[in-house]
């Protein structure tokens, strides 16, 4: 942090604001982003899995297009969303109720785009190798 | 030192006032810590452990139902997610509808729809029935 001269700031952020400008409003608006989608997805998971009352073909047929290289990134995109609203929930809990939650903010949301980025890169091979290799693969 | 001088905005404040957001913004939180174990759980179980998505069917369903543990796990999911999801709705609702009028129906039928699916929900689970068809 550079020195900063009493009563006016050269940093983006204003001092002792969270939510305005760099990490604090970019991170708030992704969770809002996030949790639209992730609400909405949840309608129509109910609904899909809910024709296991209709026929066990009726929902096979329905979870085939899961299966479909398009809907299978889309996965990708599901599980990217959830991870990001998750960790930064987390951080968003800290904040309110760890001490020093507010003065760490900033170092927690880099942090939370790493462990994202740990998880992201394994998750999206095994939840596409199936795909690539369909798309790609040798025949054997 | 007695005073008829009252406490500073003492009638806006006896006025009808409840705890209610006070308990959504804390059923956020608890809920939120819940729905980490129980999502990520489900994404890494569905959509990455033993060949993910490919592998999924009524079969499988069938199977993972016979166990009150993932009845449970999946039920919970259900109520916790739907009910956080849409208090996060109505919080979305409340800060970007700014006309009365569409404030009230769009949280109308935010409530109606999102009763619908949990019941839904509640119910398949509740009467699911491997032998069907």
């Amino acid at each position: 942090m550079s020195v900063e001269a009493p009563g006016f700031s050269l940093r983006a952020t204003p001092i002792g604001t969270l939510y305005r400008g760099g990490e604090g409003m970019w991170t708030w608006v992704l969770h809002r982003i996030t949790g639209v989608s992730l609400f909405f997805f949840l309608f129509v998971h109910v609904l899909d899995t809910a024709l296991v009352r209709v026929s066990p073909a009726a929902y096979d047929e329905i979870i085939a297009t899961y299966k479909t290289p398009i809907v299978n990134l889309l996965e990708v995109g599901l599980v990217g969303a959830v991870l990001f609203h998750a960790f930064n929930g987390i951080r968003i809990i800290l904040i309110d109720f760890w001490a020093k939650g507010p003065r760490y903010q900033r170092q927690m949301t880099w942090g939370i785009a790493a462990v994202w980025l740990l998880i992201m890169i394994p998750g999206f091979y095994f939840m596409t190798i199936h795909t690539i290799d369909a798309l790609f693969g040798s025949t054997s | 030192m007695s005073t008829a001088v009252f406490a500073p905005r003492s009638d806006s404040r006896n006025k009808q006032r409840s705890n209610f957001e006070l308990y959504g913004w804390m059923f956020m939180r608890v809920s939120g810590i819940i729905l980490v174990f129980l999502v990520l759980g489900h994404l890494f179980i569905m959509n990455i452990l033993d060949g993910g998505v490919q592998r999924i069917n009524f079969a499988f369903v069938a199977g993972r139902w016979a166990s009150p543990f993932w009845q449970i796990w999946d039920l919970s999911m259900l109520w916790l997610a739907l009910l956080h999801g849409g208090n996060g709705m109505r919080t979305i609702i409340n800060d970007y509808a700014e006309r009365d009028q569409t404030r009230f129906w769009l949280k109308m039928l935010l409530y109606v729809s999102t009763t619908f699916i949990i019941a839904l929900g509640t119910l398949v689970i509740f009467t699911f029935d491997a032998s069907i068809g």
